[in-house]
């Protein structure tokens, strides 16, 4: 297992270390505190917006979930201008052409 | 520490010719020796090439296609502050008396594979620099209360200062509403905000102090360096409405050279697009935090070419790796009276800003004649 096997799958999994706990993000093999082992826990899939734009018809945004953890990816708008600070939700996740794909929607 | 100068220089037109890098950094360097006459290959002892091709061994093929053979000789990649970060790896060859006289030039092509970093993943599929541009973008317009339309004189003063450049790819002159009607990339960011990709090489010669009087009577010494790199990933940069490691850069160097922002009388600055020039100018101490683009303004309604004289990276087009020495050539050519049409009056100290991947990492150098 790992981080991007299991988004292959469909599921959004965060390295955490097995020697000081620490949340390591980007995924790597090892800890970018202490150099120990992860181990990958699913994420929790509720975060918040930091920014957003759009290009062409699809909106896109910047978001951060639990410890620091930020991504980029497609947005869902639901009311017209989202706050920044809003909640969102990752929807999807997944690999496609070899690019992480992410989609959020504003909660 | 021995004291170091950049006493010359060679500079190639940057534009989106098919030409081979090999011959594009070959033309830097007879650029360069056509204009320093006491110059001969067996002065050289430390070539450095800085490029985000994937070509390799290219600082020994420049050296054996320009008839050097140094003692010390690598290519430097940092993606688009590779530039200054030969010129640093130079400074500290030539510091540490590993080397007298270096020869560093920097090129890429316009379809460089330096332009998107793939391993910074967190992006999905949003890895184009257009997006960190437009997240910058969006953030310092919404905390700032900045309209499309304000950032646009970024373009129209650098644009306007390039046409004075002899060596940049762009010589149009555009109006804020060239800009704002030029082609939309995101909703934030427009293709007139941005700095294009073209192919181009710019070289540098350093030396020792012995070294710098058999070269030029007007040596510039590099009397700052600061540098810091804070991540690779975008999304971890801490705000994005400034550029955190510039301003660690900048306190390292001005720290270095005991010099400060006031003292500077001609800066070139990484205006990759638009909002990075007021940014850049709040980092550096130039302007207070959300007054950056009222300088970038002021400087245009006056003529003034104190920031970015050879049109900044939007007017001279960004070949990656040449940036950052093509940067320093300007410098230095405003600090030995050299800039011609562009010349500021006394320039005795100078600035280079040159950065990487939306500003994870800053090169800062302050220069002095
Ligand atoms: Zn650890």
């Amino acid at each position: 297992m790992n981080f991007e096997s299991e988004l292959k799958k469909g599921n959004f999994v965060i390295g955490t270390c097995t020697d000081c706990d620490r949340v390591v993000w980007p995924p790597s093999n090892l800890c970018n505190s202490c150099f120990g082992k992860i181990i990958w826990k699913k994420a929790s899939l509720v975060g918040k917006l930091i920014e957003y734009s759009k290009k062409n018809d699809i909106d896109f945004c910047l978001a951060e979930f639990e410890n620091g953890v930020r991504i980029m990816g497609d947005l869902i708008l639901k009311a017209k201008k989202p706050e920044i600070g809003a909640q969102v939700k990752l929807e999807k996740c997944g690999i496609t052409d070899g690019n992480y794909s992410f989609v959020m929607s504003i909660i | 520490m021995r004291q170091v100068a950049i006493t010359n220089f060679g500079n190639t037109k940057f534009s989106r010719d098919d030409l081979t890098i090999e011959s594009s950094l070959l033309s830097a360097t007879k650029s360069l020796f056509d204009q320093t006459p006491n110059l001969t290959q067996k002065d050289i002892d430390v070539v450095l090439v800085s490029t985000n091709e994937n070509s390799k061994y290219l600082s020994a093929i420049l050296s054996e296609l320009s008839g050097i053979t140094p003692k010390i000789s690598h290519t430097v990649e940092n993606l688009c502050s590779s530039g200054t970060n030969a010129i640093v790896s130079a400074y500290s060859y030539i510091a540490s008396g590993l080397g007298n006289v270096a020869l560093v030039v920097g090129g890429d092509r316009y379809d460089s594979p330096g332009q998107i970093l793939e391993w910074d993943k967190s992006r999905g599929e949003y890895k184009h620099p257009i997006f960190w541009a437009t997240i910058f973008t969006k953030s310092y317009k919404r905390k700032y209360n900045i309209s499309a339309e304000n950032l646009a004189i970024v373009s129209v003063k650098n644009h306007r200062n390039a046409k004075d450049n002899p060596n940049a790819y762009s010589n149009k002159t555009y109006t804020i509403d060239d800009v704002l009607n030029s082609k939309n990339l995101t909703e934030d960011l427009r293709v007139l905000d941005c700095s294009r990709p073209c192919t181009g090489s710019s070289a540098v010669l350093l030396t020792s102090e012995n070294f710098a009087k058999k070269f030029s009577d007007t040596p510039v010494w590099l009397k700052g360096i600061g540098q810091k790199t804070l991540s690779a990933s975008f999304t971890k940069n801490p705000t994005f409405t400034q550029m955190n490691s510039t301003r660690e850069a900048a306190k390292i160097a001005f720290d270095m050279s005991k010099l400060t922002s006031a003292d500077v009388d001609v800066a070139e600055i990484h205006d990759a697009f638009s909002v990075c020039e007021p940014m850049i100018l709040e980092d550096l101490n130039f302007a207070k935090n959300g007054e950056g683009l009222s300088l970038s303004k002021n400087m245009y309604d006056t003529f003034d070419r104190k920031i970015n004289p050879r049109g900044g990276l939007i007017g001279t087009g960004h070949p990656l790796g040449a940036t950052g020495v093509s940067q320093t050539v300007e410098v230095v050519q405003q600090i030995q009276g050299k800039a011609e049409k562009r010349q500021i009056e006394n320039a005795n100290i100078g600035l280079v800003h040159n950065m990487s991947a939306a500003a994870t990492s800053s090169t800062v150098l302050l220069l002095k004649s």
